[in-house]
C-alpha cells in the first residue's frame, strides 16, 4: 500500500518548460515599434493612438497604438491585469459607466473621434456590439431577449420583430435549437446556448463591430468550437475584436493579434501596455519582442 | 517524489476525538431545534389565544354591521373599522410605495456615491427608527391642526402611515436594486439602451419580487399601527368611504379603545377586531406573494 509504480509525477512536468523571466529589469526595450503602420488595402475601423486609460488616479493601461481593420478578427492576448479588457471596453465607451474611469489619447471610429463632444454613447453602442465573458441573458423569454435591441430602435411591428429575431438567431447558429421554444425563458438555456443567444442579441441591432470579452471562458470545448466557427462566418460582414486568455484560440481565429503585458511603472504600480501588434502568424511564429516570445513559448512549452 | 503513504490497517474507522466532535454536533442540533421551538411557542400561543377569544364574536354579522354606540352593547360589529383600515392602508401604500421605489432608484442608480444621496440615505435610516407616534404627531401638527375640525380624515391617517412606510420602502428598494447583477445592466447598455430604459426594462423587473416583499412587510406593519392614527383620523361609529374628508376609524384603534374597556362585550369586540386584522394582513400578504410569483414567471419565463 505504500509503494506506487514508477511514473513521472505530473507536478514536475512544468520543470521541463523553458521559463522566460518577464520581470521588467531583464526585458530589452522593443526594437520594433508596436504599430506596424498602415497596410494598404485594409479599411481601418478603429485607430487608437497614445491611448491611456485611468481608473481614478490609477493608470490601468498606457501606450496603446493600434488600428483595427474591417472584416478582420483582432485578438487581444496577455496575462491577467495587462489591460486588454480595459482597452476593449474603451472601444464602445463602456467605461462611461464606471465612475472615475477616463480615457486619454485618441480613438477614432471610421475617422470620427469616438470620445468627441457631440458623440452619443448610446449610438456608439448600437453600432459597436459587445459580448461579455459571462453569458448575461436577460430574465426574459428568448424572443424578448433578441427583440430587446430592435425595440430600443423603435421596431414595434410583431412581424418585423419576428423576422429580425429569426435572422439574428440564424446568424448566431442557434435558430435550430430554439425555434420551437422562443417563448420560454432565456435562463433555461445551457451556457453555450446562452452565449450564442447573447451574440444573437448583439447581432439583432445589426452592428458594425462586435467586441467579445473572453466569450468562451465559461464554455466547454464543444461550445467554444461552435462560437469560433461562428466568428469565422460573422467576419464576412463584421469586424470582430476578441479578448482571450486562450492563446490557441487567438492563433486559431484571429487575423491579427495584440500582445499586452503589465509592467511596474516608476511608482511601482503595475500598468498594462501594448507590447506588439501584428499579423497573428507573425506574433506566434517570429514575434519581434522578447516579451511576446516569452509569453507564447512559456505557455506552449 | 513519492506518493503520500497511506496508514497501514483500517483507514475507514473513526479517528481519535471523533466521538467528542459527534457529541458537539448533536448538541448543536438540539440547541438549534430548541431555539426554534422557543421562538415558535409565543407565535403559536399568540395566534391561538387571539383566535380563541376573537372567534367567540366572529361572524358575518360582526364583519358587516356598524359599531355600537355603547361599549356595553353586545350588538354591532366592526364594519366601519374594516373599511377604515383598508382605505387608510391602501392610501398609505399608494403614497409611500411609488415615492419610496423612486427614491430607491435614485439612491442606487443615479445618486450612488454622491453627497446628496449619502444624506438621503442617512436621513431615511434615522426615519426608520422614529417612533410611530411621532409620525402621528407630525401629521397632526402639520396637516390636521391647520384644517381645524375638518382636519381629521382617512387621508391624514394615510399620510402618517405613509411617512412611517416611506423610509422602509426606500431602503428595501435600494437594497434590492443593489442585488441586480451588473452584467444585466451592461448587457442592456451595450445594446444602445439608455439608462432610464435599462432601469425600466431590465433592472426593475429583476428587482421587483424583492421590492414587493419589502413593501409588503412595510404595509403589514403599517396596517396594525395604532399610535399614528390615534389623533389624526378622528372617531366615528359609522362607515365613511371618503378617503379625503370626514372622521374615520380603524381596526387597530378599535382594538386599543375596546381592549381597555371595563365592559366584557367591548373586550370581546377587541379580540374579534384583532382576528380580523390578522386575517386581512394574512390575505394581503398571500395575494401579493401570488401576484409576485405569477408576474416573475411571466417576465422571466422560469418555472
Amino acid at each position: 500500500m505504500t509503494s506506487e509504480p514508477a511514473m513521472p509525477p505530473a507536478a514536475t512536468a512544468g520543470d521541463t518548460i523553458t521559463r522566460v523571466d518577464l520581470t521588467p529589469t531583464q526585458v530589452r526595450p522593443p526594437e520594433v515599434p508596436a504599430d506596424p503602420g498602415p497596410v494598404p488595402g485594409r479599411e481601418v475601423v478603429f485607430d487608437l493612438s497614445t491611448v491611456e486609460i485611468f481608473y481614478g488616479e490609477a493608470r490601468a493601461v498606457t501606450d496603446v497604438d493600434l488600428d483595427i481593420a474591417r472584416n478582420e478578427i483582432s485578438a487581444f492576448i496577455g496575462p491577467s491585469g495587462c489591460g486588454k479588457t480595459t482597452v476593449l471596453r474603451s472601444l464602445n465607451r463602456m467605461h462611461d459607466l464606471t465612475p472615475g474611469a477616463r480615457v486619454a489619447g485618441t480613438i477614432t471610429y471610421h475617422g470620427e473621434d469616438l470620445y468627441g463632444p457631440k458623440v452619443d454613447a448610446a449610438e456608439v453602442r448600437r453600432r459597436i456590439g459587445m459580448v461579455f465573458q459571462k453569458p448575461n441573458p436577460f430574465p426574459k423569454s428568448i424572443f424578448d431577449n433578441i427583440a430587446y435591441g430592435p425595440r430600443i430602435n423603435g421596431v414595434r411591428k410583431r412581424s418585423e420583430l419576428e423576422g429580425i429575431v429569426e435572422q439574428a438567431l440564424t446568424r448566431a447558429a442557434l435558430w435550430g435549437e430554439v425555434k420551437e421554444k422562443l417563448k420560454s425563458s432565456a435562463l433555461s438555456l445551457s451556457g453555450g446556448q446562452a452565449q450564442r443567444l447573447c451574440i444573437a442579441r448583439a447581432l439583432a441591432v445589426d452592428p458594425d463591430v462586435l467586441l467579445m470579452d473572453e466569450p468562451c471562458s465559461a464554455l466547454d470545448p464543444i461550445a467554444t468550437a461552435r462560437i469560433e466557427d461562428l466568428m469565422e462566418e460573422l467576419k464576412e460582414t463584421l469586424t470582430i475584436v476578441i479578448v482571450t486568455h486562450n492563446m490557441q484560440q487567438a492563433a486559431r481565429v484571429s487575423d491579427r493579434t495584440a500582445f499586452y503585458t503589465a509592467e511596474a511603472d516608476d511608482n511601482g504600480r503595475r500598468v498594462g501596455k501594448l507590447v506588439e501588434y501584428d499579423a497573428t502568424a507573425t506574433i506566434f511564429t517570429k514575434p519581434s519582442d522578447p516579451r511576446t516570445e516569452g509569453y507564447i513559448t512559456g505557455r506552449f512549452g | 517524489m513519492a506518493a503520500p503513504t497511506l496508514p497501514a490497517g483500517a483507514v475507514l474507522q473513526p479517528r481519535k476525538g471523533t466521538g467528542f466532535r459527534q457529541f458537539k454536533s448533536a448538541f448543536a442540533t438540539v440547541a438549534i431545534v430548541g431555539a426554534f421551538v422557543a421562538a415558535a411557542v409565543p407565535l403559536v400561543a399568540l395566534v391561538y389565544y387571539v383566535a380563541r377569544e376573537g372567534l367567540k364574536v366572529f361572524s358575518w354579522e360582526f364583519l358587516t354591521t356598524d359599531l355600537p354606540f355603547s361599549q356595553r352593547s353586545v350588538e354591532g360589529g366592526i364594519y366601519p373599522a374594516i373599511i377604515g383600515t383598508l382605505i387608510i392602508t391602501v392610501g398609505a401604500t399608494l403614497i409611500a410605495v411609488p415615492l419610496g421605489v423612486m427614491g430607491g432608484i435614485y439612491l442606487n442608480e443615479y445618486g450612488a456615491r454622491s453627497r446628496f444621496a449619502a444624506i438621503v440615505r442617512f436621513l431615511s435610516e434615522i426615519l426608520t427608527g422614529v417612533p410611530s407616534i411621532v409620525m402621528g404627531l407630525f401629521i397632526y401638527t402639520f396637516w390636521v391642526l391647520p384644517r381645524g375640525a375638518d382636519g381629521f380624515s382617512a387621508l391624514a391617517g394615510s399620510l402618517a402611515l405613509g411617512a412611517l412606510m416611506l423610509p422602509v420602502v426606500i431602503r428595501t428598494s435600494e437594497e434590492m436594486l443593489k442585488l441586480v447583477p451588473h452584467e444585466l445592466r451592461e448587457g442592456s447598455l451595450a445594446l444602445g439602451s439608455r439608462k432610464s430604459r435599462t432601469i425600466r426594462t431590465v433592472v426593475l423587473p429583476h428587482a421587483a419580487p424583492g421590492i414587493v416583499s419589502g413593501s409588503l412587510l412595510a404595509v403589514a406593519r403599517a396596517a396594525g399601527e395604532t399610535a399614528p392614527l390615534l389623533f389624526v383620523i378622528g372617531a366615528t361609529n359609522l362607515v365613511n368611504w371618503d378617503w379625503l374628508s370626514g372622521s374615520n376609524t380603524a381596526l387597530s384603534v378599535q382594538i386599543f379603545g375596546n381592549a381597555a374597556s371595563p365592559f366584557v362585550p367591548a373586550q370581546e369586540r377587541a379580540f374579534g377586531a384583532a382576528v380580523t386584522l390578522i386575517l386581512i394582513v394574512f390575505l394581503a400578504t398571500a395575494i401579493a406573494r401570488i401576484v409576485t410569483v405569477v408576474y416573475t414567471r411571466r417576465v422571466s419565463g422560469a418555472a
